[in-house]
Parts: structure tokens; C-alpha cells; sequence
């Protein structure tokens, strides 16, 4: 029925069966695979022996060489721990504003507050510090809450509107729409207003009477000038500058709903001089201002 | 009478379908209430119209079953298509984040397709591949037709079924979040029943056999079917949180939980996807190179120590994690002592091309086959490799891990099984020939040619991204933030893709050569055709 297998001149022997015509040659085992198969044996075994491994009653071998993968992270851990001991003590206990006139002191700010930067801020503010909508662009020097190295040490410490710390930054702006506090022909005038501060607005029609809103409504917070207050958080609106959008919807939705960024306290995460490496690193970025004196 | 019998069980299940769907509790469960309904329902109006009508002549015993292999041949060129369209679709998504679409948000976002790309391939595409060469297989090695009557057929409509169920289920967020795993307890129930079902088939024919001897290719078969149903029973143990949702809560939890996971899925690569393949390689190699097997020893040597060491690899899946250091030691080195008996396999199967190399010029099939065993053999040594902990540290939870299942599950597995079908078709149709060898060499290049970028763009992103995670300054500081790791990918997340985009066409190509095989090729004349049981030479 099936095809028989063609038998070829010095073929060995086969084990005498067929199935479907499929025949089995009667071979030893490849000498090379069975020696590999006992050396990794013989290496199992041995590696058994020198590692963790057979689970007994109450627990298992652990092996000749005492070897844990928990134990190898925490002598990594604290050798570097114990490497950089002394700096961060300085860094710690140095003065911020003093901190960039140690070139030793302020490269290893620089290099550890990167690192904190990369792995705790990034998420939000982005691996190179531009930010997005919503996010603070951390390279420019127009500042929410101040950007001299305290206030952003202080930004950092507690963080912003969150309800873990008490010390964190607060300040709410109204949603001037929801809430009813303005009428909606009065948020679009408003707006037109806010939009002329720093470039064109939409309707050049209501920009007179939107004047009139804003110092009635928002120039308590943002100045009268729209330079905005960095005491309260209050962003400068003349500057052409936006977190959430400057263009008419952006604002629309922003007078109407409000809008409340939170950035979390990095205190109860961060030990000090990891927090003081990372406010000398955004500090550094580019838009960093002089404490004043 | 047994359609009496039928029609009152088909009725409540139809019954209880319709109040499951009534008082669903989510959506995914309302969806399969609803496909069962649709199912028990279809099938008591057709056992109805059957009832009382004149029986259709018995069937010659003798003959082989082979209508079900048929339609499990279609399924399993139909799967894999479905499978590789959504595998690729996913990897232009990880390249391409803007194409999950915020309209198909909740249904084809990346998170929701890839378990069903992963389910597809492995399960629709692998599984369909699985039971339809063992059906073929254990019959004509056993000289036997399938055990059951029509059982078989259960087993294949059932397990669609299963496919269907588990698909929709991840369409609409129905997932206990086990890898490999996914479908929730109602559909884990029903996958029982149906393996059982293949395993009582697969049983029954190889214990009626007319051969004295059981040839190898059921050995690997039949370890695979029982172990499956081990390992899907304890991985799967749960309490629904309503009989009327999709929800349940897993027996294990922890540490335990995560091992049982890991146990199961390394096994459903080292069961299904090795074992269960193995036996295919066993019966179409020797088959297509019209050669003996190169040594008998070596199969029962190897058979037994790769199925005794497998099942203890699962650990080195969860290297530095909760997971105690010497249940991670053991399943490391079991892994590597697993290296010898997994190319055992391998050997055997270019062994038995010596002095049948030359076919490798003119018979596309057979080197599609000779391919599959060549990164058969790279994916288990690189397996073993990347179980040492020192490997793992750095290949852990990187794109090599990745690169290192599709080596295996597109050359391997996908490279045997077209090989499979390329030589079952022309069988089953009758056709004395395939429609076109130059397109299954076209189909040949271009899947290999996928595989090669596919693994190579892996190897490169897995090891660059390993690199970059660990990477630390002289102070001991870490250099690069994840994000940036993400973005470094990019360029090898596309041509990732283009390898899917070439392993697709390859699969068209074949889809197509295969029913232009049915329809054009000319039919073996029809003495010759007649397949029956043939008993021991």
C-alpha cells in the first residue's frame, strides 16, 4: 500500500517493525549526545550542591557557597550605599544655594539627581524634562511655583495639591462655568481677553468687555497685568506659555471647569539627598533662577 | 431512541443558555450564553429533522476516519491565518501606538488582541494542527480506524467551540490574567470535557490497534494529550463568583499561585508545542524522506527523559522574584539537563534524512520539515541558555524572551505543520499531487526569511534593552529612564512587523496552493485511493 522505504546499500539494521511503512534503524545512541547528557548531569548535580536547592522538611539545602539572590541585591545595594555615603551626607547637610560652588558636590548632584529624575519624574514630566499637557515643561523658565533652587526644593519635598502632606502647595482656581459664577457670554468674552494677553483672540469684538471680567474675576490671582502670582500658583497668562492649551477650546474648558494639576510629595520616597540631587538637576536644566537675596 | 435521549439534553442546555443570558452578570458571559444557545439549539433542531428518518447506510468499519481530519485541516490553515493577521496587526500597534484606535477601545487595543493572538496560534492554529495529524497519525500507525464513532467528530466541533468561546471572551475582557491561561472557568470546564473526549478517542484506537507495537509518534502524542489535561485541570482550579458570571477567584494565591501559572505554561510549550509536535515530526519526516527513523534507542531514551525532566522547568520563569532561590535553582537546572533530550528529537529527525539529503534539492515539503527541526534545535539550547541565572537577569522580561517563543513557534511549530499539510492534502483530497511546488517554495523563503527578522530584530531590541536597564554610572546611578528604552525599539518594532507582514504571505500562499490543490490537481485514480486499514506487514 505505502511506498517502502528505499533501502540503500549499507544501511544498518532495522528493528523489524513497520508502520505505515515507516521502518526504524536499529543505531546506538550518537556517542557526543550522551556524553553531553551525563556531563550536564554531573554539572546539575554539582551546582545542586553548591546552590540552594533540595527542599528537606522544615526547609531547603542552601548550599556550599551560601549564595542568595536577595543577599547578592543587598550587598550590591549597600556597597554602593556605603560608596556614596559621605557625599550624600554633604549633599544633605550643604546649603542648596551653596551646593553648585563645590564642582565635586554639584557633578554628583548633577549625575544622582538624573537618575532620580529618570526613574521617579520622567513618567510625567518626560525622560528629557519637556513635559506635556498638563505635565510642566521643566526646561524653560517660566514657573508655577517658583524657580529659584528652594522653591523647587520645596515643590519637590511636599509636592502639589495632593492629600498626602500637609505642607504640599495648594491653590484652587473656580470653575467659573459649572459653578456658575459667570455667565457663558461672559467666559467667552473672557477668554478673548486672555487670548489677546499673549497673541490673537477669536473674536477682537469681546476683548473690551472680556477686560472688564477678568478684573473683576481673575486678576485677584493672576495680576492685573495677566502676569500671573507665584505665591498662589497662578500662572502667568501673558507669556504665551500654556500647560493645558491656549488656543479658544483649551481655554474654554480651563475658565469653565477649572483645572487641578497634583504632582505627589516626594518626601515620604526619597531620602533628603536624593531629593536635593534631583532639585540641583531640574534646577540645572536651563531654567533655573538665582535665589533672591 | 438515543435521539430522544439527545434532544432532552440539547433542549435544557438551550433552556439554561437562555436563562444564563438573561441574568448575566457582564458582557463576555452573556455573549457565550447567548453562542451556546445559538449551538445547543441549532443542533436539536437538526437532531429533530434526523429523528425517525430511514438511517443512513453503516459506514465500512475498516476505512479510515478521515472526514474529521479534513475539516481539521481547514481549521487549522483558517486559525492560523486568523492568528498571524492578528500577531502582525499587534506588532505594527506596539510599533505604532496611534493604531489602537480610540473607537475599537475595550476591543482592539493591543492588551485585549494580544492573548487573542497568543490563544489563536498556540490553541486554534497548534491545537487544530495537534488533533487533526493525531487522528491521521494513530490510524494509519495502528492500522485501526478512530475509536468512538463519532467522538472524534465531538472533539473537533467541540474544541471550536472552545476556540470561539475563548476569543469572544477576550474581545469583551473575560480573562483571569493567566498567561496562556486566560479563559475564565466556564470555558475552562468545557475544554475538559472535550480533552477527555480526544484523550478516550486517541485511547480506544490506540488500544484497538492491529499493530503489535506502539510506534513513537503516539508515544509523544499520548503524553502529550494526558499531561495537557493535567496541567489545565490544577492551573485552572477556581470558584466562579456566580454561576452566572464570567468572574471566578483562583484556588492558589501568591507566590503558589504564580508558580502553578508558570508550571502550566511552561509545559503548554513543553507539552504542546514540543511533545505533541514531536510526534508529528515522528511520523512526517520519516514519511516525506521516505527513510527510516534513524535509531530507535534513541527515541525511547529521549522520550522518557524529556517528559520526565519538563515538568519540573517551570521555575525559570520567575528568576528573582518571590519565588524561593531553590525552587529556582532546581527549575534551572532541570532546564538544562532538559538541553540533551530536547535535541534528541532533532537528531533523530536529520538523521533520518542521511542518505535522503539530496531530496532537499528538489522537494520543497522536505525542507520546510528540515527547517522546522533546525530551529527546533536553536530554540531548545537557547531556552536551557536563557534558564541560567546569570542569562536571565539579563534577558528577563525583555523583547529576547519574545524573539526566543517565535524562533520556536514560527519556525518550529509553524514550519512542521505547514510541512504537515503540504503532505496531508493531496492525501486526504485524493489529489496525486500538490497545485504548485514553486509556490511552496515561495512560501518557504518568504517565512523563513520572516522568522529571521522577526528573531534577529528581537535578539537585538531584548539584549539592547537588558543593556540599557541595567546600565549605571561610575556613582552607581542608573543612566537611562524606561521611556528611553522604549524609544531606542522602535526601528527593530518594525521590522519586527515586516517579519510578520512576509510569515503571513508565506501563509496565503500556502492557503491558497492548497485549495488550488483540491480543486485542480488531478485525482489519484480511485483503486489506489481507497484507504483501509491496513494490518501489521
Amino acid at each position: 500500500m505505502s511506498k517502502t522505504p528505499e533501502k540503500q546499500k549499507g544501511d544498518p539494521e532495522t528493528t523489524g517493525h513497520s508502520w505505515d511503512g515507516i521502518e526504524e534503524f536499529n543505531n546506538p545512541l550518537p556517542r557526543w549526545w550522551l556524553w553531553t547528557l551525563y556531563a550536564t548531569i554531573f554539572w546539575a548535580v554539582a551546582y545542586t550542591i553548591a546552590y540552594p536547592a533540595w527542599p528537606m522538611i522544615s526547609k531547603a539545602t542552601a548550599g556550599v557557597l551560601g549564595y542568595s539572590t536577595r543577599g547578592e541585591v543587598a550587598k550590591d545595594i549597600a556597597a554602593v550605599d556605603a560608596r556614596n555615603a559621605g557625599i550624600n551626607e554633604q549633599l544633605a547637610s550643604t546649603p542648596l544655594t551653596e551646593i553648585s560652588a563645590d564642582p565635586n558636590l554639584q557633578t554628583y548632584a548633577q549625575n544622582a539627581g538624573g537618575a532620580v529624575f529618570r526613574t521617579w519624574c520622567a513618567q510625567c514630566h518626560g525622560s528629557g524634562a519637556a513635559g506635556a499637557k498638563g505635565y510642566p515643561n521643566l526646561l524653560d523658565d517660566d514657573w508655577l511655583w517658583g524657580g529659584d533652587i528652594e522653591a523647587i526644593h520645596e515643590t519637590i519635598s511636599y509636592g502639589i495639591r495632593n492629600e498626602t502632606n500637609p505642607d504640599a502647595r495648594y491653590s484652587e482656581m473656580p470653575a467659573f462655568g459649572r459653578d456658575e459664577l459667570l455667565e457663558n457670554a461672559q467666559i467667552e468674552q473672557v477668554v478673548n481677553y486672555v487670548m489677546s494677553l499673549s497673541g490673537t483672540p477669536q473674536d477682537a469684538s469681546l476683548v473690551a468687555e472680556g477686560e472688564v471680567v477678568f478684573m473683576d474675576n481673575c486678576a485677584a490671582c493672576h495680576a492685573e497685568d495677566g502676569t500671573g502670582d507665584r505665591l498662589q500658583g497662578a500662572p502667568n497668562l501673558a507669556d504665551a506659555i500654556w500647560l493645558y492649551g491656549g488656543d479658544y477650546d483649551a481655554l474654554m474648558e480651563t475658565v469653565n471647569n477649572a483645572r487641578f494639576g497634583v504632582m505627589p510629595e516626594w518626601q515620604d520616597r526619597l531620602s533628603e539627598a536624593q531629593i536635593r540631587a534631583v532639585t540641583s538637576y531640574v534646577h540645572g536644566l536651563g531654567g533655573g533662577e538665582a535665589t533672591p537675596e | 431512541m438515543t435521539n430522544y435521549f439527545k434532544l432532552i439534553v440539547l433542549g435544557l442546555i438551550t433552556l439554561f443558555a437562555m436563562i444564563a443570558a438573561n441574568y448575566a452578570r457582564d458582557a463576555a458571559y452573556m455573549v457565550h450564553a447567548i453562542i451556546i444557545m445559538l449551538v445547543a439549539g441549532g443542533l436539536f433542531l437538526w437532531t429533530l429533522r434526523n429523528t425517525d428518518e430511514p438511517e443512513p447506510p453503516a459506514v465500512l468499519q475498516t476505512s479510515y476516519l478521515d472526514g474529521v481530519i479534513r475539516y481539521g485541516v481547514i481549521a487549522t490553515a483558517l486559525w492560523g491565518i486568523v492568528g498571524f493577521l492578528v500577531g502582525t496587526f499587534i506588532a505594527f500597534q506596539l510599533a505604532y501606538p496611534a493604531l489602537n484606535f480610540e473607537w475599537a477601545d475595550g476591543f482592539a487595543n493591543f492588551g485585549r488582541l494580544r492573548p487573542l493572538h497568543t490563544s489563536a496560534v498556540i490553541f486554534a492554529f497548534g491545537g487544530n494542527a495537534l488533533i487533526a495529524t493525531s487522528f491521521y497519525v494513530v490510524q494509519r500507525t495502528s492500522a485501526a480506524r478512530l475509536w468512538g464513532g463519532n467522538l472524534a467528530w465531538f472533539v473537533f466541533w467541540g474544541y471550536q467551540l472552545f476556540i470561539v468561546l475563548a476569543a469572544t471572551g477576550y474581545l469583551f475582557g473575560s480573562t483571569q490574567s493567566k498567561e496562556y491561561a486566560e479563559p475564565e472557568w466556564h470555558v475552562d470546564l468545557w475544554l475538559t470535557v472535550v480533552w477527555l473526549a480526544y484523550l478516550t478517542v486517541f485511547m480506544g484506537t490506540i488500544i484497538k490497534r492491529k499493530e503489535p507495537h506502539i510506534y513513537v509518534a503516539n508515544w509523544f502524542y499520548l503524553a502529550f494529550i494526558i499531561t495537557v489535561a493535567m496541567l489545565h485541570v490544577f492551573n485552572n482550579l477556581s470558584i466562579p463568583v456566580s454561576i452566572f458570571g464570567s468572574k471566578s477567584v483562583q484556588v492558589f494565591s501568591g507566590v503558589q499561585d504564580a508558580m502553578t501559572q508558570w508550571w502550566y505554561g511552561h509545559n503548554a510549550v513543553g507539552f504542546f508545542l514540543t511533545a505533541g509536535f514531536l510526534g508529528m515530526m515522528y511520523y512526517f519526516v520519516p514519511k516525506q524522506a521516505g527513510r527510516p527513523v534513524y535509531s530507535y534507542k534513541l527515541s525511547i531514551i529521549h522520550f522518557w527523559a524529556l517528559i520526565f525532566l519538563y515538568i519540573w522547568a517551570g521555575p525559570h520563569h520567575l528568576h528573582y522574584t518571590a519565588l524561593p532561590d531553590w525552587a529556582a535553582t532546581l527549575g534551572m537546572v532541570f532546564s538544562i539537563v532538559l538541553w540533551m533530550p530536547s535535541w534528541g528529537g532533532m537528531i533523530n529527525g536529520l538523521m533520518t534524512l542521511s542518505g535522503a539529503w539530496d531530496k532537499l534539492r528538489t522537494d520543497p515539503v522536505l525542507r520546510m520539515l528540515v527547517l522546522s527541526l533546525g530551529f527546533y534545535g536553536m530554540s531548545t539550547f537557547e531556552g536551557p541558555m536563557m534558564s541560567i541565572r546569570a542569562v536571565n537577569s539579563l534577558s528577563h522580561y525583555t523583547d529576547w524572551t519574545i524573539g526566543h517563543v517565535h524562533s520556536g513557534a514560527l519556525g518550529w511549530n509553524g514550519m512542521i505543520t505547514f510541512g504537515a499539510l503540504y503532505f496531508l492534502v493531496p492525501k486526504l483530497w485524493n489529489r496525486e499531487r500538490l497545485y504548485s511546488l514553486s509556490l511552496v517554495s515561495w512560501h518557504f523563503w518568504l517565512a523563513t526569511i520572516g522568522i529571521v527578522l522577526y528573531a534577529a530584530s528581537m535578539w537585538v531590541t531584548g539584549i539592547m534593552e537588558g543593556l540599557m536597564w541595567r546600565e549605571v554610572d561610575a556613582n552607581g546611578f542608573l543612566v537611562n529612564a524606561f521611556a528611553d528604552t522604549v524609544a531606542a525599539k522602535f526601528p527593530m518594532y518594525v521590522v519586527r512587523a515586516l517579519g510578520g507582514v512576509m510569515f503571513l504571505s508565506g501563509a496565503l500562499i500556502m492557503v491558497y496552493n492548497l485549495w488550488m490543490t483540491v480543486k485542480r490537481s488531478p485525482a489519484v485514480e480511485a483503486t489506489v485511493a481507497a484507504s483501509h486499514a491496513t494490518p501489521a506487514e
